[in-house]
């Protein structure tokens, strides 16, 4: 049995079309030890994840990033001693390099104070999405550079979990706003706040309301139908998509509950514990984010939205550049609808981007 | 606070993602005609890949290139061998090198054209960089050719040069170990940079280092399999022992398999795309003129720099073709002016030959009509000339004749009349005619 009789190709420089080729003899050839090549090179290198944190203030996001992580990556701000609300939005990030089990990742969290809290929250995005896109831009000034260094330092955003507040009701027109313009430029997973104020049958509810209204408007968030591979990808991520948004609950005290020490609310009628599915699906968020697809989400940042980003940049290049230092971003005329896969809201987001970081930053 | 966040999957993803992808590795294959490339690659990847051996007799050196789906366990590899046919063979071998150097170069050069692309889909990308050089030197046991220098010289910045001792067995332990010093010291002094094992991370430096010290790998090929003890095991057979392949004692082919595929094929990966193609990048920006810092040492975007050479290539290109337009128009102008004259020309000629034709018919008409009055008259003088000699030959007879003949004058002068029209027409009957009369007249009529 010879499966292979490959007619050899005159001297082309690109190869010719692969035939698959079982190995007969089940000698040992050693091609697995590839994948221990990569996990050593991995480990070595180290693991980088964004993430951003969205929602108005009181809804539990420090408290949340500090559960995730479980360790206190900030101090989540108690409502007595807040510092006056800042007029603007202003975001700012937090870095830290967790190691566990030999596993290193850095860890860059940002948090959006002040986000829909004021009067008059119109274009509260922008800000936001100036930030994301000004890490896209780096990234992309460095990718372009002759000499480029050997490992492009990754601060894109890799996912943006957005707080719903538990009204109960449905998702607020600026909710819809903020995640139909954020949800073309990076990962969105929206998730409900607070939950133990809610019951479990006003949850279910609430969440069937939000998957609705997210389907009328269009808005996919993460984990995008677009992107699944295959059929396994499929059915993992249906069943994901059928409890997204999840109903969460942060906590960072832990208490005695039957002898074991939890994570959980103390509340006068019970203890709510963090890490019971029955009370709240803060470990399917986690295991979502950390333990299954965390490099699914930097590979369609990369891939999808990095890429989609660069097309427009690359095409509007005819914006004169001013100043020194990499391209700055100089508002564009009116764009004329690029070919982009998904409708002109990115070249509108890219233009409000450039309008509002040249004052920020 | 301190709990099991579960990040330690991390590197599992990724292998997962890398599975799903599939691997892709190219080998490139240096050496003469039948040194042994093919086999040993058949050995190493333990397939039977291609069977006929090349010919010597290749005028040029040309790159064969082939890809294979191998699979094992759950990792897919596409493999791609490119093989150089021909190399060695000529015997002017001044171009023997610059086939493979202009093949590695224009894989890069693919790579980078989808890298710049506006749209571009680099993770479905097929990787053809080559990942490793495998060069294989032939047994002399003196030492390396120039030929081989010359070659590793100018492939040693482009890609992984691991350089190989083939058919080892032709050579004994203690002539290879001299060998093996004596290349090693040539390929020093002539700065030539093979591909050096990693010894940086800690699980697998010390394997690497001690392998750095056997390299050049000398190796033999085979896919025979031969009874050993109670095994069957792949070796040469010869009258005098047998070579096993996979025996450490008798060559390195196990240490070769190893750092090729089990240890280092990753880093092969990296080494090609962070140094050799970034190397090769860099070169051709600047080529193309585009630099990171502009005047006044500012740094200048490529963007701008970009922008600016297409603008002026598009002004070029606008000029251009601008000046073919004109060109073209000129040009057809000044051909239709020919066109014209020409036709013109034609024309005059046609009207000439025209006339003199007609000339001519009506010369020709003349002639004719001159040939027949020439011909009435002469018809006439003989007609006349033929009733005066009749009439000179009738007056010596008798009267009886002449009354007959009297009588018989109009018939006779009307016979005589049918005769010459009829004579008119054909000469020969003239003569049947006479003798016609003559005839019945001689005996004598009554």
């Amino acid at each position: 049995m010879d499966p292979l009789r490959q007619s050899p190709s005159p001297s082309s420089s690109r190869a010719s079309s692969p035939r698959t080729l079982s190995c007969e003899r089940l000698g040992y050839v050693g091609i697995e030890a590839v994948l221990d090549q990569l996990k050593i090179k991995a480990m070595k290198m180290g693991f980088e994840f964004n993430i951003m944190v969205v929602g108005q203030s009181g809804l539990g996001k420090s408290t949340m990033v500090n559960t995730l992580f479980k360790s206190k990556i900030w101090k989540s701000t108690m409502p007595g001693l807040r510092v006056p609300m800042p007029q603007t939005l202003q975001l700012h990030s937090v870095t830290h390099v967790i190691e566990e089990n030999g596993v290193k990742l850095k860890l860059t969290v940002t948090d959006t104070p002040g986000f829909g809290d004021q009067i008059n929250n119109d274009k509260c995005w922008d800000p936001i999405l100036g930030y994301i896109n000004e890490q896209y831009e780096r990234y992309l000034q460095e990718e372009i550079l002759i000499t480029r260094q050997r490992h492009i330092p990754d601060t894109r955003v890799h996912c943006c979990i957005y707080f719903v507040p538990p009204t109960g009701h449905c998702l607020r027109p600026l909710d819809l706003e903020f995640l139909q313009r954020l949800c073309r430029a990076v990962n969105v997973v929206p998730v409900i706040a607070r939950a133990d104020s809610l019951t479990i049958e006003e949850r279910e509810a609430f969440r069937h309301r939000i998957q609705d209204d997210l389907k009328t408007h269009s808005i996919e968030v993460y984990p995008q139908k677009s992107f699944d591979e295959d059929v396994n990808d499929k059915i993992l991520n249906n069943k994901i998509r059928e409890r997204i948004p999840f109903a969460v609950v942060g906590a960072d005290r832990e208490h005695m509950v039957n002898g074991r020490c939890v994570l959980g609310r103390k509340t006068k009628w019970g203890i709510i514990e963090v890490e019971n599915m029955a009370h709240c699906e803060f470990p399917l968020l986690r295991d979502l984010l950390i333990r299954s697809h965390l490099q699914d989400l930097k590979d369609i940042t990369h891939n999808v939205h990095y890429e989609n980003y660069r097309i427009i940049r690359l095409k509007e290049s005819h914006a004169l550049p001013q100043g020194p230092g990499w391209v700055n971003l100089a508002p564009a005329p009116p764009p004329a609808p690029t070919g982009t896969r998904a409708s002109p809201g990115p070249a509108k987001m890219c233009r409000w981007a450039e309008d509002n970081s040249d004052e920020d930053f | 606070m301190s709990g099991h966040v579960g990040f330690e999957s991390l590197p599992d993803q990724l292998v997962n993602r890398s599975i799903q992808q599939g691997f892709c590795f190219n080998i490139l294959c240096v050496g003469e005609t039948g040194i042994g490339k093919s086999t040993l690659i058949d050995t190493l990847f333990n397939t039977n890949f291609e069977d006929h051996e090349s010919s010597h007799f290749y005028p040029h050196v040309r790159l064969k290139a082939q890809t294979y789906e191998l699979q094992e366990s759950n990792v897919r590899l596409k493999l791609t061998i490119v093989n150089t046919v021909g190399f060695g063979d000529q015997i002017n071998k001044e171009e023997s090198y610059q086939p493979i150097v202009d093949y590695i170069d224009a894989q890069f050069e693919a790579y980078l054209q989808e890298e710049l692309k506006i749209k571009r889909s680099l993770f479905n990308y097929h990787d053809s960089r080559v990942h490793v050089c495998l060069y294989f030197i032939s047994p002399t046991g003196h030492s390396l050719k120039t030929l081989d220098l010359l070659t590793m010289k100018s492939l040693d910045s482009k890609v992984n040069i691991i350089p190989v001792i083939a058919k080892a067995d032709a050579i004994s332990k203690t002539e290879l170990q001299k060998f093996k010093i004596k290349l090693m010291s040539e390929l020093v002094s002539n700065g030539v940079q093979i591909y050096q094992f990693p010894t940086d991370d800690e699980t697998i430096a010390k394997i690497n280092a001690s392998m750095n010290g056997h390299l050049p790998f000398a190796v033999v090929g085979s896919m025979d399999e031969v009874k050993v003890g109670n095994k069957m095991v792949k070796a040469r057979q010869y009258p005098w022992g047998v070579v096993q392949v996979e025996n450490e004692n008798h060559c390195d082919f196990v240490k070769l398999r190893e750092m090729l595929i089990c240890t280092n094929m990753e880093d092969l990966r990296d080494q090609t795309h962070t140094r050799h193609y970034e190397l090769y990048r860099r070169r051709k920006l600047e080529e193309m003129g585009f630099t990171d810092v502009g005047p006044e040492n500012q740094p200048l975007s490529l963007q701008e720099t970009y922008e600016a050479k297409r603008h002026e290539f598009y002004g070029e290109r606008q000029r251009k073709e601008e000046e073919m337009k004109q060109l073209f128009v000129q040009r057809v102008k000044e051909k239709e002016a020919i066109l014209k004259e020409a036709e013109r020309e034609l024309q005059a000629k046609f009207e000439h030959l025209k006339r003199v034709h007609q000339e001519e018919k009506l010369r020709l008409e003349e002639k004719r009509r001159l040939l027949e009055e020439e011909i009435m008259a002469f018809s006439k003088k003989k007609a006349t000339s033929e009733i005066y000699q009749n009439q000179t030959f009738m007056t010596p007879g008798s009267n009886l004749r002449k009354d007959k003949d009297r009588k018989k004058e109009p018939g006779y002068r009307l016979e005589l009349l049918c005769f010459d029209v009829r004579a008119c027409e054909t000469i020969g009957g003239r003569k049947d005619a006479e003798e016609g009369r003559e005839g019945p007249r001689a005996p004598g009529r009554p």
